[in-house]
């Protein structure tokens, strides 16, 4: 890496810890992530994977039952962990900003629209009510919003799904944030509209130069959208690189099984295939690797033993015993153990 | 590299994990035990008889109070009834009327919230336009002006505190039995070909029997606390019998002089088994069902 | 907003429609109502001539129409103690009513609410607990019971405030305590929850994703939304509370309405009983309405209903 990526996650553990003590749920599990400015990154799991768990942990929100335990948040140079909670706060949608997946819930349905978008703008920056409320007119027009002079005046409840989507990611713009958050913005539109969405997504992305974090289930945005992509299980990273080169050769299986789930046109018909079986129960993990169970190509050690990170040269990684031939082979091993 | 523990507050305050203690309320359990084996046993249990008294011994303070004695070990009244005696017959007009008034809008709130929810339709309708405007009034003024009507007595003042108070039910049980109606068992039975009643009868009431259960003990305490009231105005259980309501009313005569066992003592009790109902109800309530949280 | 406004007076009308004829069934149903009509004492010929008046003889719904009609008129019958309309009585009171009510709602609201914010913010702490033993308290202590102490306390040992009657401002002090009391209680634990359920919510989330200051996410965000259903619950219970206030009122013989009750029934005087119980009714019926009109006019998403 010739240049400090933007945001780097080190080994970062966050657990939920039951009220006796004796649950401990590994939502998130040594997770170490590098992104640099101007880059994307799809995060995707299946539900439960720790995906939005972490989203939550980069931002510290996460609710009092749970800590992080251990790891770095490392952000344009700082440890996000040292920060005091008023220094987060103020990070908080001014230089890390998240979309969340609902937007008929998120926005606040007293308030107008203007007063909710220029929200950020006053108290990041001390904008007057004017000021901001211009500033929210222009920031409707960049995500492609018509008319916005009326719709800066109207409720949320007047907006259709499209539109509230929108509004969610002017917020998310509106102090210029070096990243941006999606956690599964797409998942309640419209097909067609999401289309739409994820178009006016790269374009504010190239015009203000984020980084984003796109956290989804759907392999398809992920090719599309980003540049570089983290699979998720059991709350740990299991595989990580480039998009191209892991779509065309996964390492770990269970990315190898995600994509295969993924019918093609030119499938001769045959059955769909699922991946047998259950995501674990987060509070009882075995020793060994978490897919193992439902791991096609898994032997002996897999079960007994969790496999680190190996590093598989031009920024990949996978967490698989399988891996481990192809990693001895490179240098610079287990940096993320360290 | 650093490996450090940070607990996260969410908020700029650190906050503590909500902990209910899921376990048995003893003591309200033990108090209205109490009070129902004091109610039982009164006969015994009190020491003199609760309605003689004589005027040469009215106004005596509790024993351990200067002018009292042990005989009378919470004093006497304004026409020398025994206190405690008084208190003791008096758990037993209360719970009585309690039970038996909870009994009464109990019963006829749930058989009416499953009628009116399973037939729906116009009986539906009917009910509940009834029951919104019995609603309407407040319990109290309601009760009032049916005493009025009516006249006092202990058997009327059960009749009309039930008369009064099933509409609480009727809703509550209307909403249960109108989820059940979609469960699976529901409409297998219907599928069965289960008349309506049966199934009303075998399937959608023992399924209720918890909420009912809950507000039943939720209940009590504000029944108890209206028929006190009544009972306080003049128009619910009619001296000489005493009633704890009837003891407030009668110690309000030595109030302005200090004469303070009248007062608080009854007032205590009312407290005492109004708080116990409403402790054990709120267990109930989250050990029975915690869908019930919104009562 | 039309429409919502039309459904609502028509809902109000049938309500007040059914009121009537329960208020009116009711009388009827004791067998006799000529004789709850009279002084007590009467002696037949009144009676009988109470029979005539009624119109008792006559078919069940002429009789209704009688009463409905009457009661429009603004004829709720005469007081055999006052002898005098009791509509003039009701409103002679009313203001005194009122005035006990408006404060003891406003004692209410200002120890509820922010109990209740407090409780919710520090969910499971010593905050809630506290909240939780004062709503228990509140829920379980009859409210005369509280007076009753009071006096005892503030008047017999203290010597501070008067015992009854009207007039000064200290007069009001316990009557509005004591009948605020429990309601600070219900608007307490309404608040509290109404509260968690807004702080738990997707906009509050995102308002703390925003950056904004704790306060204004509890102040802003949360407060309006957690806020509105416990105004609706105050503005019911200020009418409520005028209703129930009997006991207080009686323990303190302040003049109001509630009075009026207790006066109705210790002197057997069933026109004022009657009469109080129907505009009682009326008033919260009529409350309920405006309530609901309020209401569209603060929530958008009503306000602004195609």
């Amino acid at each position: 890496m010739s240049t400090e990526p933007l945001i780097s996650l080190e080994n970062l553990s966050a657990h939920y810890v039951s009220q006796q003590g004796t649950r401990v749920v590994r939502a998130v599990d040594e997770v170490t992530i590098r992104l640099n400015a101007g880059e994307t990154l799809g995060i995707v799991g299946e539900s439960g994977s720790g995906k939005s768990t972490l989203a939550l942990t980069i931002l510290r929100l996460l609710p009092p039952a749970a800590r992080i335990v251990s790891g770095r948040m490392m952000f344009e140079g700082e440890n996000l962990l040292d920060k005091s909670d008023e220094e987060m706060r103020r990070i908080r949608g001014k230089r890390i900003a998240m979309i969340l997946q609902d937007p008929m819930a998120s926005l606040n349905p007293l308030f107008s629209i203007g007063d909710q978008v220029g929200e950020p703008i006053r108290v990041h920056e001390g904008a007057t009510r004017a000021t901001a409320w211009k500033r929210a007119i222009g920031l409707l027009k960049s995500v492609r919003i018509p008319s916005p002079e009326t719709r800066v005046t109207q409720f949320p409840h007047e907006m259709s799904g499209g539109m509230r989507q929108r509004i969610v990611g002017a917020i998310g713009i509106s102090c210029e944030p070096r990243l941006l958050i999606a956690d599964e913005p797409t998942t309640s539109l419209d097909l067609t509209i999401q289309a739409q969405y994820l178009s006016l997504l790269s374009d504010l992305q190239r015009q203000h130069g984020l980084a984003l974090i796109f956290i989804t289930h759907n392999l398809g945005i992920i090719a599309r959208m980003c540049d570089q992509i983290a699979v998720m299980y059991a709350g740990r990273v299991v595989e990580q690189g480039p998009v191209r080169d892991i779509f065309n050769a996964p390492a770990h299986p269970y990315t190898k099984a995600l994509l295969n789930s993924i019918p093609r046109m030119t499938d001769n018909h045959r059955r769909l295939k699922a991946i047998d079986g259950q995501p674990p129960d987060l509070s009882s993990l075995s020793g060994g690797c978490a897919f193992a169970p439902r791991c096609a190509s898994a032997f002996g050690r897999c079960h007994v033993e969790a496999p680190p990170e190996f590093q598989l040269g031009n920024g990949r990684t996978a967490r698989c015993w399988l891996a481990e031939t192809d990693a001895g082979s490179s240098p610079a091993l287990a940096r993320s153990a360290a | 590299m650093s490996v450090t523990t940070h607990p996260v507050p969410a908020a700029t305050r650190q906050r503590r994990r909500f902990w209910r203690t899921e376990g048995f309320p003893l003591i309200p359990f033990v108090i209205l035990a109490l009070i129902l084996f004091v109610a039982i046993f009164a006969d015994v249990l009190a020491p003199h008889d609760p309605q003689v008294g004589s005027l040469a011994r009215r106004f005596r303070p509790p024993a351990w109070q200067q002018g009292g004695s042990m005989e009378y070990l919470l004093g006497t009244d304004h026409v020398g009834r025994d206190v405690l005696s008084r208190l003791i017959f008096g758990a037993r007009v209360s719970m009585i009327v309690g039970t038996a008034a909870v009994f009464v809008a109990g019963g006829i709130g749930t058989l009416l919230g499953i009628v009116s929810a399973y037939l729906g339709g116009w009986v539906d309708q009917v009910i509940m336009r009834i029951t919104d405007t019995w609603l309407a009034l407040p319990a109290l003024t309601f009760a009032i002006f049916l005493s009025a009507i009516v006249g006092p007595s202990e058997f009327n003042i059960i009749v009309i505190l039930g008369g009064v108070y099933w509409t609480r039910y009727a809703r509550v049980i209307r909403g249960e039995v109108l989820s059940l109606k979609e469960r699976e068992f529901v409409r297998l039975a219907v599928v069965a070909g289960c008349s309506k009643r049966l199934i009303m009868w075998r399937h959608i009431l023992p399924n209720v029997i918890n909420s009912a259960i809950v507000l039943a003990t939720l209940m009590l305490g504000v029944v108890v606390i209206a028929e006190a009231s009544l009972s306080f105005l003049g128009i619910g259980v009619p001296p000489p019998k005493p009633a704890w309501g009837l003891m407030l009313a009668d110690g309000k005569k030595g109030l302005m002089v200090g004469y303070w066992w009248l007062t608080v003592l009854p007032g205590l009790c009312i407290m005492a088994m109004v708080l116990s109902a409403n402790l054990l109800g709120d267990w109930l309530r989250v050990k029975l069902d915690p869908q019930l949280r919104q009562l | 907003m039309q429409q919502y406004i039309l459904r609502r007076v028509g809902y109000s009308l049938i309500s007040l429609f059914l009121l009537s004829l329960t208020i009116f069934l009711f009388v009827r149903l004791t067998g006799d109502p000529a004789s709850l009509m009279v002084e007590p004492g009467a002696s037949e010929e009144d009676i009988a001539a109470i029979h005539r008046q009624l119109g008792l003889d006559q078919p069940l719904w002429v009789q209704y129409w009688h009463f409905i009609a009457s009661f429009i008129t603004g004829d709720l019958g005469k007081s055999f103690y006052y002898n005098s309309p009791v509509l003039d009585l009701y409103f002679q009171r009313l203001p005194n009513s009122l005035l006990l009510a408006a404060v003891a709602m406003a004692f209410s609201l200002v120890i509820g609410i922010p109990s209740g914010i407090m409780a919710a913010v520090n969910v499971g702490g010593p905050w809630d607990s506290i909240g939780k033993v004062f709503a228990l308290l509140g829920l379980s202590m009859p409210s005369f019971w509280v007076a009753l102490v009071m006096v005892l306390f503030f008047s017999v040992y203290l010597g501070w405030l008067p015992s009854s009657g009207s007039g000064t401002f200290l007069h009001l002090l316990m009557p509005a305590f004591a009948l605020g009391w429990y309601f600070a209680a219900a608007h307490m634990r309404l608040t509290r929850s109404s509260m968690l359920e807004v702080l738990g919510s997707e906009y509050v989330k995102l308002a703390r994703l925003k950056g904004l200051p704790e306060r204004l996410v509890i102040g802003k965000h949360a407060f309006k939304n957690a806020l509105l259903p416990v105004i609706t619950l105050a503005g019911i219970n200020l009418v409520v509370m005028i209703n129930v206030a009997v006991v207080v009122e009686t323990v303190f013989a302040w003049p109001g309405i509630g009075r009026l009750l207790y006066e109705g029934i210790t002197f057997r005087d069933f026109p004022v009983v009657q009469g109080v119980v129907v505009i009682g009714g009326a008033m919260i019926v009529g409350v309920n309405l405006l309530v609901d009109i309020l209401y569209a006019f603060i929530d958008p998403r009503i306000r602004l209903e195609a």
